[in-house]
C-alpha cells in the first residue's frame, strides 16, 4: 500500500477520465468519492497503473486486465500494475461476480488505454513537431516513422496531468492486432504464492495491531443470556466485547484471543432451527416471495399422463475456503480503514457504516486478497467482526476465523428443488412440451450497503434487510428448441440457512436437473444423448460445433445410455454427457465424464472429465485452463460429497472431516478442448464449467448402472441404496 | 522461562506460552507469512512446515513440542534461490487463490525428499491430507513430478 502510495504521489501523471454515462460502459456505477475516475496512470519511469473496480480472487484476472492493457496501449506487459482497489481510488464497478470482470468490466479499462494511446501520441506530437499519423507505438515507445526520434511514455507524460475523456465509441484495436493478448503470460501474483511472501488479507498486520475472536449464538438466533467474564479471569489483558447478541474477545495476541474464546462460560437463550426431516419439502416450505414463469411458449396444459416427471433436489452446501476469513479493522477518532476481502468493497462500506454509527465518508474499504472465495463467503462478515471490535476497544484489530465459524457462519449455496414434466412429440424423437417448476431461496444477500445483510447486523438488531431474489433462476431456461415450454420461479426468501452466492449461483442446480432430465428424455426416446440434445440445438451453430469438438475430445460413441449395463459385475463403467450455454448468453461447455460405480459399496470414481469450452475471445489460455480444471474439479468435489448437515441447533458439519471434499487420490483426468473464437466478444469463464459436471457425472452413473440419482451429493450410501432398490 | 526454536537456520527465542501452537509463533513472533491458518486441527495442511525433514502440521504442535529445526516454505528457497518444487510450481502454474500453496509446496519438498522419482500413488498418499478447494490438484501433481524429473 506504502508503494503504491509513493506511486501516485510521485506521478503528475496521465489521467483519463469519463465524460460518458457510466452505466454504458459496463456496470459502472457512480462513486460518490472525488477523483476517483482515474482508470489508469503512467509515471515517468514508464509503469503504467491500473485501476481496475474488479479485484483478484485468484482466479488470475489482474493478469488478464493487464494483458488487455498492454495490447490496447501497445506498452510492455512487464510495466503494467494493477492496483489494489479501495473506496477512494478506484472505478465502482459492483461487485467480482458473476464471470463478469474480463467479459463487461474490462471493457472500460480497454477503452481508457486506447483513450491514453491516442493522448500519449497527442503528447508525442507536439514533442516532435509531427502530425500524429507520422508517429508509432511499441513497447511503451512512440517513435517517429522513418527516424531514430523515440521517447519513452514515462518521458512524454513527464510532469503532465492531461485530462481526457472516452466514450463507448473509442475506438478500440481490432483483434488481429492483439499480441498479448490471447497468449498464455504466467500469472503476476503466482511466484509470490509459491514463496511464501504473498500479501494475503490473512497476512496483514498494522502497527498496534491486537487480535479479535468472535463467539456466535448457540443455537443460531440465540440471545446473549449471561457472560462470566471470572472465566478468563488473570488472562492479560483480554477484553470481552458485547453488543446485543455479538460477543468477542480482544487480547494482544492471537492465541490468547483463541484460549479466551474458548475459555469464556456464555450463556445463550432462545433460538434454534425448526426441525427439517425433508429437505426437499422443508425448502419448499420457505416463505416464497413471488412466482414468475420466467418462459412461456405454446401450450403446456397437454402434458399428458404419459409425461416423464422427475424432482431433483439439491442441498445447502459451505464455500469451504481454505483460509477462514479475515478481517482488518481500525475504529478510532470518528474514522474506520477496514481491510477486507469482499467482493465489493463499494457495497460493504455503507452497510459498515451504519453498524458503526459512521457517516460512510468516514469509511475506507481496503481489498486485500485472501484465500479463494468462490462467492459469498464470511469475508464482509468478518470486515464487520473486526470493525465492531475495534471500535469498542480504540485499537486496530484482526480477526480471524476459526474454521469451525467458516463451515458454520458462511452464507451457504442455497438448497433448490427443481421439478420437471415433459413429453415427447408423436414420432418419440423430439420433445413437444416441457413444464419445469424450481424451487429456490434469493442467492445473494451480500451487503448490497444495508446493514440487515451482514451477520452483526442481524446479531445486533438492526433491522432486517429486504430480501431481494437473485439468481435462482440462473440457468432455470434451456437453450433447446421446446415447442411449448414453461419455466415457473418460486422465488423464495431468505432460506432454511441463511444463504447467499455460490459459484455459479442457480446454474448450478438448474444445469444439473435439466440436463439430467434431458438424459431422462433421451432414454425415454432410446436415442443417443448427444445425438438428441443435437436435435434440439439446430438454430444455433456455435452449441453445435462445440458439441462436435466435446464428442471427439471424449470419444464419444453414439447409442442410447444405459445400453448394456451388467448388473452382475462388482465395478460397472458408464460415460456420461452435459451442454449449457451459461445464463444462456454466455460461454457455451460441455462435459463428458467417465466413471466407474463399485456396485457394492456405492463408491463412484471418476476417471477423467472431458470438457469442450467457448467464451469467445480468448485472453489467456493457461489462464483460462486453469479456471476450467479448477471448475471441474470443485463441482465434481460438491456433486460426489458436499452437503451442509444441520440440526435444529445449527450447522453440524464443521470440519473438514464432517463435511469432505476431494483429495488428490480422488481427482480424475481432465481433458479440455478451447475453441478460439478472436472475433466474438469475451465471455466469462470463472462459472461456466462448474454446472455441466454434476449432470455429466450423473448421466455417467446411469449409464453405468441404469439407476438414476436425482439428489446431490451423490455419496456411496446414497449410491449404494439407489442401486439396491433399483 | 524462555523457549528456543531454530527456523530457517536462524535460532529464535520464543515469547509465547508453552502450548501455543507452532503456527501462531512462526506467524506473529517471527512474522513468516508462508505457513497458513486453515483449520487448527491438522485436517487440512495450509499450516504445513518441515521439521526433521517431515511434513508437520503446525497448527496443532506444541511449541514446547519442538525439538528440531523447523523450515518453512520460506527456508526453502527464495526468488533468488529456488527450491526445484518453487521452481516448477511456477514452470506449472500450479495455484490460483494460492493460500494452500504454502502447506503443498513443503509437502511436495518432503515428499521428493524422500523420494525422488515419486509415482502417482505415492503423491496420492503424501498429498491426501493437504486440500486445495481451486482444483489445482492436477498442477500440483505436474509441478512434482518436474521437480522430480529436474532433481534427476
Amino acid at each position: 500500500m506504502l508503494a503504491r502510495a509513493r506511486f501516485l504521489a510521485g506521478s503528475a501523471g496521465l489521467v483519463v477520465s469519463f465524460a460518458v454515462p457510466r452505466a454504458a460502459l459496463g456496470q459502472v456505477v457512480g462513486n460518490p468519492s472525488a477523483g476517483v475516475d482515474a482508470w489508469l496512470a503512467i509515471d515517468r519511469s514508464g509503469t503504467i497503473l491500473v485501476r481496475f473496480g474488479k479485484v483478484e480472487l485468484g482466479t488470475g484476472i489482474a493478469t488478464a486486465v493487464a494483458q488487455i492493457v498492454a495490447d490496447e496501449l501497445d506498452a510492455p506487459f512487464a510495466q503494467i500494475r494493477v492496483a489494489e482497489a479501495d473506496t477512494n481510488d478506484t472505478p465502482d464497478q459492483g461487485y467480482t461476480a458473476g464471470s463478469a470482470s474480463l467479459s463487461s468490466g474490462a471493457v472500460p479499462v480497454r477503452q481508457a488505454a486506447a483513450e491514453a494511446r491516442l493522448a500519449v501520441l497527442a503528447l508525442a506530437a507536439a514533442h516532435f513537431g509531427v502530425t500524429t499519423d507520422r508517429l508509432q507505438t511499441a513497447n511503451g515507445v512512440v517513435a517517429v516513422r522513418g527516424e531514430s526520434r523515440r521517447a519513452t511514455y514515462g518521458e512524454l507524460v513527464d510532469g503532465q496531468a492531461l485530462h481526457r475523456t472516452i466514450s463507448a465509441a473509442t475506438k478500440v484495436k481490432d483483434p488481429d492486432a492483439y499480441r498479448v493478448v490471447g497468449q498464455p503470460i504466467p500469472r503476476v501474483d503466482v511466484p509470490d504464492k509459491v514463496y511464501g511472501s504473498y500479501a494475503y488479507m490473512q497476512n496483514l498486520r498494522v502497527p498496534g495491531m491486537l487480535h479479535g475472536r468472535v463467539i456466535r449464538p448457540t443455537p443460531i438466533g440465540a440471545t446473549l443470556a449471561s457472560v462470566d467474564e471470572t472465566s478468563i479471569a488473570g488472562m492479560h489483558g483480554v477484553r470481552v466485547v458485547k453488543r446485543d447478541a455479538f460477543l468477542g474477545v480482544v487480547a494482544p495476541t492471537e492465541w490468547a484471543a483463541i484460549t479466551a474464546m474458548r475459555k469464556l462460560k456464555v450463556t445463550w437463550t432462545g433460538g434454534g432451527l425448526a426441525p427439517v426431516n425433508d429437505l426437499a419439502a422443508a425448502v419448499r416450505a420457505v416463505p416464497q416471495l413471488s412466482e414468475k414463469a420466467i418462459v412461456d411458449t405454446g401450450n403446456v396444459a397437454a402434458l399428458g399422463s404419459s409425461a416423464l416427471n422427475a424432482t431433483y433436489v439439491w442441498p445447502y452446501q459451505t464455500h469451504g475456503s481454505i483460509g477462514p476469513s479475515c478481517g482488518v479493522a481500525d475504529v478510532r477518532d470518528g474514522k474506520a480503514t477496514i481491510w477486507s476481502s469482499t467482493q465489493g468493497i463499494f457495497p460493504l462500506r455503507p452497510a459498515i457504516a451504519t453498524l458503526l454509527g459512521l457517516p460512510q465518508s468516514a469509511v475506507l474499504v481496503k481489498y486485500v486478497e485472501g484465500s479463494g472465495c468462490y462467492g459469498h463467503n464470511g469475508s464482509d462478515d468478518a470486515a464487520a467482526d473486526a470493525a465492531l471490535l475495534s471500535q469498542a476497544v480504540g485499537a486496530p484489530v484482526r480477526v480471524q476465523w476459526m474454521r469451525d465459524q467458516e463451515h458454520g457462519w458462511d452464507p451457504k449455496g442455497p438448497a433448490m428443488v427443481m421439478a420437471h414434466s415433459a413429453a415427447l412429440d408423436s414420432a418419440g424423437t423430439h420433445i413437444a412440451t416441457w413444464r419445469s417448476d424450481v424451487w429456490s431461496p434469493s442467492h445473494s444477500t451480500r451487503p448490497g450497503g444495508d446493514v440487515g445483510n451482514l451477520l452483526d447486523g442481524r446479531l445486533t438488531n438492526a433491522p432486517a434487510a429486504k430480501v431481494v431474489f437473485t439468481g435462482g433462476d440462473r440457468d432455470a431456461k434451456v437453450n433447446y428448441q421446446i415447442p411449448n415450454y414453461r419455466v415457473t420461479m418460486h422465488n423464495l426468501s431468505d432460506g432454511i440457512l441463511h444463504s447467499s452466492a455460490m459459484r455459479g449461483l442457480g446454474g448450478t442446480q438448474n444445469t444439473f436437473a435439466n440436463e439430467s432430465f434431458m438424459d431422462e428424455l433421451a432414454a425415454a426416446a432410446h436415442a443417443d444423448p448427444l445425438g438428441f440434445r443435437r436435435a434440439h440445438l439446430t438454430n444455433d451453430q456455435r452449441a453445435l460445433d462445440l458439441l462436435t469438438a466435446l464428442a471427439r475430445l471424449g470419444t464419444w460413441q453414439a447409442r442410447p445410455a444405459a445400453a448394456n449395463v451388467d448388473r452382475s459385475a462388482a465395478t460397472v463403467r458408464g460415460r456420461g454427457l452435459s451442454f449449457v450455454r451459461y445464463e444462456n448468453t454466455e460461454a457455451y461447455v460441455g462435459c463428458i465424464a467417465d466413471v466407474v460405480v463399485n456396485r457394492k459399496t456405492g463408491q463412484v470414481r471418476v476417471e477423467r472429465l472431458a470438457i469442450a469450452h467457448d467464451c469467445g475471445l480468448i485472453v489467456n489460455p493457461d489462464g483460462l485452463r486453469n479456471q476450467i480444471e479448477g471448475n471441474a474439479i470443485q463441482a465434481m468435489s460438491r456433486t460426489l460429497k458436499e452437503r451442509v448437515a444441520f440440526n435444529t441447533s445449527g450447522v453440524t458439519s464443521l470440519d473438514w472431516h464432517s463435511y469432505p471434499i476431494v483429495r488428490f487420490s480422488d481427482v480424475p483426468e481432465v481433458t479440455i478442448a478451447l475453441i478460439d473464437r478472436t472475433h466474438e466478444p469475451v465471455l466469462g469463464a470463472g462459472e461456466a464449467t462448474t454446472t455441466v459436471i454434476a449432470p455429466a457425472l450423473g448421466n455417467a452413473i446411469y449409464d453405468a448402472t441404469g439407476v438414476r440419482l436425482r439428489e446431490v451429493p451423490f455419496t456411496p450410501d446414497r449410491v449404494a441404496a439407489a442401486l439396491r432398490s433399483a | 522461562m524462555s523457549l528456543k526454536i531454530t527456523v530457517n537456520g536462524h535460532t529464535h527465542e520464543v515469547r509465547a506460552t508453552p502450548d501455543t501452537p507452532l503456527l501462531y509463533v512462526l506467524r506473529d513472533e517471527l512474522q513468516l507469512d508462508g505457513p497458513k491458518f486453515g483449520c487448527g486441527l491438522a485436517q487440512c495442511g495450509a499450516c504445513t512446515v518441515m521439521v526433521k525433514g517431515r511434513a508437520t502440521r503446525s497448527c496443532v504442535l506444541p511449541v514446547a513440542a519442538v525439538d528440531a529445526p523447523v523450515t518453512t516454505v520460506e527456508g526453502l528457497g527464495t526468488p533468488a534461490h529456488p527450491h526445484p518444487v518453487q521452481r516448477a510450481f511456477i514452470a506449472e502454474q500450479a495455484a490460483q487463490c494460492g493460500y494452500c500453496t504454502s502447506g503443498m509446496v513443503v509437502a511436495a519438498a518432503a515428499l521428493i525428499a524422500t523420494h525422488p522419482a515419486p509415482t502417482d500413488a505415492q503423491m496420492n498418499q503424501a498429498l491426501d491430507g493437504n486440500l486445495c478447494r481451486c482444483g489445482t490438484h492436477l498442477r500440483i501433481k505436474r509441478a512434482i513430478k518436474r521437480a522430480a524429473a529436474e532433481r534427476a
